[in-house]
């Protein structure tokens, strides 16, 4: 470490206390956040640029479903972040808080009420208590060692989801509302499959616009999740500012001289680790409010992974860096996944034939079902070349452009440094 | 008694596939100091050498047969193997029955030359990076490698037999004394169990008793001094990773008949053989074969039926179980040593 690290988050809490800012943010801070709201209230319209019946408009990523998994996948890796931008601490498990708060608001749905505001809760505080339990027990080691503890826990929950626990969980076929259900308020009267609610309005309400050839979709689940996104990521911004925040990123650097100083690193490191439990209980429970079911696999360690290279691919440390990468990971799942052979022939009919088929089968290998091998490299190169994420990189080519103040303001400046 | 014995064969099975695949993870780590997630995917990499091996040896071409016609009067096209063109009838038909043990012929040179472009190409770059890097950079290579088997092959196992003489069972119990048929055995595991006991016997004989592995020995308790004496200590180290990767692929190799490949068993078993690593403690080899058989026997005891009976779903989660009491109650693992990842 050098003392370029230990100097930033003292910039950065000066930074916090400065003038120019609303909602007790810094105005860099401010600027980011509305920037962030905007971009969520208006994701319908920018995610479908392309008109409807067009061949571009495969790329369209402006339905409800995938812009649902956008904000809750953003929620996680924000999350994530928090104890591994700040801490440096590497979970391999954090899909078990996920997997532990979607378990929980079925639960709540099924039994309770169906009204998604007491599941997400119940979600967040379970998923809480969970990161609570297993951080008491992770934190009494580092490093790798701590990576391999979370990543035994996960497996051992998912393990017992599945066989043991199946009166809980509904074992390998998971959970959903059924019609037998009857919760305590509320419930439907005439027999029928119940939905989840916010007050009587279903989460798959949709309005849609149209707009010359475009159509633009507003779902209501999109928007309470895109509402929980930016509670959560404004508390992830004050947090990163804080001098909690502070505490976390010394655990980070210098843990001795943290002790010496008369300051206990693990009480902060298990902080951390229940805040982004919590919100990776949030996320469940999102999920679930969103798509009424839940299965064990989801907390299989596949799905840890994916949040470690959502929120390394982004930017690790950075405010927005774990955002883009959710978003960027969710996208290439939805659209180079349903790119197939005839898409392709379709895009290289201009070749001559001998020469198109070359070209198709080259490409066919980063598409389709091989979608993965393209996020294998993509990540790989990322760890080889931008430690800082998705984020070093926009920073890198503003600069060479010669507009690095700007780049700088939209960015947390630990970047550069946050991957070590 | 006779089920007990049964369940240690089969821990010592298990077991030596862990200790295995954990033995060359702790040799690179000791040698290099990497933490490779990668090394589930070589495992997978030798796995499918056995594929390739028996799908190469029993290619073959069509040729018309004028003696015999199928059942509308033309002429019969029979498949001609090419192994019983080249060596005759039998000697070919046996070549093509012990595909298996051929392909450790053909993995040791693959992957010892996979170790090699992954060393210089990429790990090389990582050695002063922090482990958190490494982990991540090697985790991505581990998804590559799977995405590419899945490419070629699907993503369905492929079967890979044993060999005709070694596929069948053994009545084991009749060598302890029991009566026939009190204790019967797939032979090829008992195979499977000595060939990785004298593996890990050569390797250690290698690091004990050559020069070569005395200098490596030199080199993972004190690099610098070792350099300064003069010797080319990364050379050596590069050696070790593709030593390392050639046990994992001998492994893999040989559980092809076991567990029928698919592109998935690089991650299933990374996860596994990194929980025995850590319980036997990072960077001791005896400690990483130790914990591989206790963890291979303890899981199997906990499959047995009157076990999961009183504790159902304990199968899968022991090995967890223990590994977080034994990271708990002895934090630097079995046989771990003073001092390594504990930053």
């Amino acid at each position: 470490m050098t003392d370029q690290t230990t100097q930033t988050p003292i910039a950065a809490a000066s930074a916090s206390s400065s003038k120019g800012g609303m909602f007790g943010l810094a105005a860099k801070d401010t600027t980011l956040f509305l920037v962030v709201i905007g971009l969520v209230i208006f994701a319908p319209f920018i995610l479908n640029p392309f008109p409807e019946g067009s061949a571009m408009a495969q790329f369209n990523a402006g339905y409800p479903d995938l812009m649902q998994r956008f904000v809750i996948f953003g929620i996680l890796a924000i999350g994530f972040n928090i104890l591994f931008g700040l801490t440096g601490y590497l979970s391999f498990g954090h899909a078990a808080f996920l997997g532990v708060g979607s378990y929980a608001a079925i639960w709540s749905l099924k039994l309770f009420t169906l009204n998604v505001i007491p599941a997400i809760l119940f979600a967040i505080v379970v998923g809480g208590f969970f990161a609570w339990v297993i951080g008491k027990i992770s934190l009494k080691r580092s490093g790798i060692y701590f990576s391999i503890l979370t990543l035994a826990f996960a497996q051992m929950s998912f393990a017992m989801a599945y066989s043991v626990l199946t009166p809980i969980t509904g074992g390998e076929t998971g959970l959903q509302i059924k019609n037998t259900d009857n919760p305590l308020i509320g419930g439907p009267t005439d027999g029928s499959i119940g939905r989840a609610n916010l007050f009587g309005a279903e989460m798959g309400n949709s309005f849609e616009l149209g707009i010359g050839n475009w159509v633009f979709t507003f779902n209501l689940g999109y928007y309470i999740a895109a509402f929980a996104m930016i509670v959560a990521f404004y508390l992830s911004i004050r947090i990163f500012r804080s001098p909690f925040g502070i505490m976390l990123r010394a655990v980070k650097s210098n843990q001795n001289r943290m002790n010496y100083t008369g300051l206990t690193p693990k009480v902060y490191t298990l902080y951390a680790f229940v805040i982004s439990g919590m919100y990776a209980g949030l996320a469940g429970g999102l999920m679930v409010a969103m798509d009424t079911q839940v299965g064990p696999e989801r907390m299989f360690w596949t799905a840890s992974g994916e949040i470690v290279i959502m929120t390394i691919l982004g930017g690790a440390g950075t405010l927005i860096g774990p955002v883009l990468g959710a978003g960027s990971i969710k996208y290439m799942e939805n659209i180079l996944s349903k790119i197939n052979k005839d898409v392709l022939h379709q895009w290289f009919a201009m070749l001559p034939d001998g020469l198109e088929d070359v070209v198709v089968e080259f490409a066919y290998i980063f598409v389709g079902k091989q979608w993965h091998f393209t996020l294998g490299i993509v990540f790989m190169l990322v760890v080889i070349f931008l430690p800082g994420g998705l984020v070093e990189g926009a920073q890198r080519v503003s600069a060479r452009f010669g507009r690095k103040k700007k780049a700088t303001d939209t960015t947390d400046n630990s970047a550069s440094t946050s991957a070590e | 008694m006779d089920q007990i014995i049964v369940q240690i064969l089969n821990g010592l099975d298990k077991g030596s596939a862990y200790a295995l695949i954990a033995l060359g993870l702790t040799l690179i780590f000791g040698t290099l100091g990497v933490v490779n997630f990668a090394h589930g995917a070589l495992f997978m990499m030798g796995a499918f050498c056995a594929v390739v091996t028996s799908k190469i040896l029993s290619s073959s071409h069509k040729v018309v047969d004028e003696t015999r016609t199928d059942f509308l009067g033309n002429p019969l096209e029979v498949d001609v193997f090419y192994m019983q063109d080249w060596f005759g009838e039998t000697a070919g038909a046996a070549i093509m029955d012990w595909a298996v043990p051929l392909a450790i012929l053909v993995s040791i040179p693959v992957m010892i030359l996979i170790g090699f472009i992954m060393e210089r190409g990429l790990i090389k770059h990582f050695y002063k990076r922090p482990h958190a890097d490494q982990i991540l950079v090697t985790f991505g290579l581990a998804i590559v490698m799977g995405e590419v088997i899945k490419y070629y092959f699907g993503a369905n196992p492929i079967q890979t037999p044993a060999p005709e003489a070694l596929s069948g069972r053994v009545d084991f119990g009749v060598w302890l004394g029991y009566g026939p048929n009190a204790i019967v055995y797939p032979m090829w595991r008992l195979v499977y169990f000595f060939f990785s006991a004298s593996i890990i016997a050569a390797v250690f004989a290698f690091l004990q008793f050559t020069t070569f592995g005395m200098v490596v020995r030199a080199g993972m308790a004190d690099r610098e001094t070792v350099g300064l004496l003069g010797i080319d200590i990364d050379k050596r180290f590069t050696f070790m990773f593709g030593l390392a990767a050639a046990v994992a692929g001998i492994a893999g190799v040989m559980y092809a008949p076991i567990v029928s490949p698919a592109y998935t068993m690089g991650m299933d078993w990374l996860v596994l053989s990194f929980v025995v690593v850590v319980v036997g403690g990072m960077g001791s080899l005896p400690g990483a074969v130790l914990a591989g058989f206790v963890l291979g026997i303890i899981e199997s005891f906990a499959s047995m039926p009157g076990v999961v009976n009183l504790l159902p779903g304990i199968n899968q989660i022991i090995i967890y179980v223990v590994a977080i009491a034994i990271l708990l109650i002895r934090p630097r693992g079995l046989m771990g040593r003073k001092g390594v990842m504990e930053d």
